[in-house]
């Protein structure tokens, strides 16, 4: 492995003044890793990697992500983000303009691209999430499972070196999951960095080349997948995974 | 398996009426008691009232414009509309000039159509806009192609109605939007500062704020330093009427989930264009018909100005009936008149507003 692309020192995090979300992280992602990042509701997994895009500030320690250390500078910001995708929980596509035009927005008005080649690399990421025939619908007329696609394939077009997750299926059906978990899995296997919170042990078993467990804050453990299923080291990860495999 | 045999079903009547007016007066009308009930009601007062009504407005009414027919009759005298339409229309504008306010307010009006067609939302409509703003004053004002000179305050009726309406209010929206995001900002200056705009203007009523733009505002200024009325009643009103549009699109900006911006801010957008591009067209699409409600209260609100001396079409109304001790009864039908006229631009407007509404919710069709 390369140079590490993310780098955690110590990261500390509080909502308000007495909620302390992120303790004492410390974290290095190599480049191309595949992460997955499970643990209970409220244990901090979200708030860990909308750090790395800045969607949340740390208040204490060290983040770095490709060579750029995450400050209050606007600039350093801007920067990470072009190199970051993210897809939300929730989708959050924009209801108001079509898959198409979801896709193209970014490139046209952050990368100043031409339109003709914008939707053009547009339509590529489509067929390869595999919903280039709904082009030209709004996100609402889509099921939840395409809708997820379409986040995907927006966040895609940026060419991030870096891809963030935030439980991307816990909003879906059971039967869409698959659909967006055989998109993420075909992604895993062309090279791209991919952080991805989610309670598909099938998935992390598939692809994560490392599964880290956190609760309350902090870091609890970090293993490959055969060993973390398989031989957890600590009670609370043996807690956690009975009662999510145990059903 | 055995063998079907094919027996015909001899055609029956249909169970109920369902269609044709009897069905639906039944199920509307008389569909249970209450309903009978409620309908019998509502009938018997319009009985009660609509004879006398038609009566007074059409039977017994008068349609020639003669004073002593007018006195004679006991129905409605609508040759007073007849008589005053150009005065109660065109108020105090000198009346060899009429044509010119006509011409004016009609490029106006035009400039107004062509702006509420979605084709037409194109940059060519500022250019035209200007143009025809500056035609319109050319006429209006004179002074110039050898047209004589006719001074703002005696500009007044129907023109005016318009003219400060269509003004305030395509003034007033740019900046109700400035405002309604300037107390979202996270800058605590400007945030306050907008907070204290809005709160100030909604604190006072209308006619305190044309009082201090028509009578306070000039001792204000410095000696020899003057502002024509009209443009300082065109402030005001502007001032007045964007501080309550602020605070209906802010409630749009409120609706949009925190996400939208969130995923925003992971494509790279900036602060700017995140409100152009995701923000402002979902927040002000859902603030439509509260937009249309501010527009339309402007729209009626124009008629204070009379207060200050300037005689839009309720003053005109005003002084051309009270000028006339022949006609000063019928007033009751001029103010009918006049009365025609807002609702038919109100609801124009009204309307408008529907079908704009369908326009911006395309995307939430299924």
């Amino acid at each position: 492995m390369s140079e590490p692309i993310i780098t955690f020192n110590k990261v500390n995090k509080w909502y308000g003044n007495s909620f302390h979300v992120l303790r004492d992280i410390d974290l290095t992602v190599q480049q191309g890793e595949r992460i997955v990042i499970c643990g209970p509701s409220g244990s901090g997994k979200s708030t860990l990697i909308r750090c790395i895009n800045r969607l949340e500030e740390h208040q204490q320690g060290h983040l770095v992500v490709d060579g750029v250390e995450l400050t209050d500078d606007v600039k350093a910001i801007d920067d990470v983000r072009k190199k970051v995708g993210m897809v939300f929980q929730q989708f959050n596509l924009f209801p108001h303009l079509t898959v198409l035009e979801n896709l193209t927005l970014s490139p046209m008005w952050v990368g100043k691209m031409p339109k003709k080649e914008a939707e053009e690399k547009a339509m590529e990421q489509l067929k390869r999430v595999r919903i280039a025939e709904q082009a030209h619908k709004y996100p609402l007329q889509l099921s939840g499972g395409q809708q997820q696609r379409v986040a995907i394939a927006r966040a895609l077009c940026l060419k991030p070196k870096i891809m963030l997750f935030d439980e991307p299926t816990s909003a879906l059906d059971p039967e869409m999951i698959k659909e967006v978990l055989d998109v993420m899995i075909e992604m895993a296997s062309q090279g791209i960095t991919m952080i991805c919170v989610t309670h598909e042990m099938g998935f992390a078993k598939a692809v994560a080349d490392r599964v880290i467990f956190m609760d309350q804050g902090q870091i609890v453990e970090q293993n490959n997948p055969h060993d973390f299923f398989n031989h957890p080291q600590s009670e609370r990860s043996r807690d956690f995974l009975s009662k999510i495999l145990g059903h | 398996m055995s063998a079907q045999t094919f027996q015909t079903i001899a055609p029956r009547p249909a169970p109920v009426q369902t269609e044709g007016v009897l069905a639906w007066v039944k199920s509307n009308l008389f569909n249970d008691w209450k309903t009978a009930l409620g309908t019998a009601v509502i009938g018997a007062v319009l009985l009660a009232l609509l004879p006398p009504l038609y009566r007074w407005a059409i039977a017994n009414a008068v349609w020639v414009a003669d004073s002593d027919v007018c006195h004679a009759a006991s129905g409605a005298c609508w040759g007073v509309v007849r008589e005053k339409f150009r005065f109660i229309i065109f108020g105090r504008y000198p009346f060899e000039e009429h044509w010119r306010a006509l011409l004016s307010t009609t490029v106006l009006l035009a400039l107004i159509i062509t702006s509420c067609i979605r084709a037409c939302w194109k940059p060519w409509l500022a250019a035209m806009w200007v143009a025809g703003l500056a035609l319109y004053f050319c006429l209006m004002r004179g002074g110039v192609l050898g047209l004589p000179r006719v001074d703002t305050d005696l500009w007044s009726g129907l023109p005016l109605t318009i003219l400060l309406a269509s003004l305030s209010m395509t003034m007033a929206f740019p900046i109700a939007l400035c405002i309604a995001l300037g107390r979202r900002s996270g800058m605590p200056a400007i945030r306050s500062l907008c907070t204290v705009y809005v709160e100030l203007i909604r604190g006072v009523p209308l006619i305190s704020v044309l009082f201090m733009a028509s009578f306070m505002f000039p001792l204000l200024m410095p000696q020899g330093f003057s502002i024509d009325v009209l443009v300082r009643v065109l402030a005001g009103i502007t001032l007045f009427a964007a501080a309550y549009m602020a605070e209906v699109i802010r409630g749009g900006l409120q609706a949009i989930p925190k996400g939208q911006i969130e995923a925003a801010a992971t494509l790279g957008l900036s602060y700017w264009q995140t409100q152009r591009k995701i923000v402002l067209p979902q927040a002000l699409a859902m603030v439509v018909p509260g937009v249309m409600n501010s527009f339309i209260s402007t729209f009626k609100d124009t008629s204070l100005v009379a207060i200050v001396s300037l005689y839009e079409l309720t003053g005109a109304m005003g002084m051309a009936m009270n000028a006339d001790a022949n006609w000063r009864p019928f007033r009751i039908e001029g103010y009918l008149f006049i009365a025609l006229i807002y609702f038919v631009f109100c609801f124009s407007m009204s309307r408008y507003s529907l079908w704009i509404e369908k326009q911006v919710n395309k995307s939430k069709l299924r």
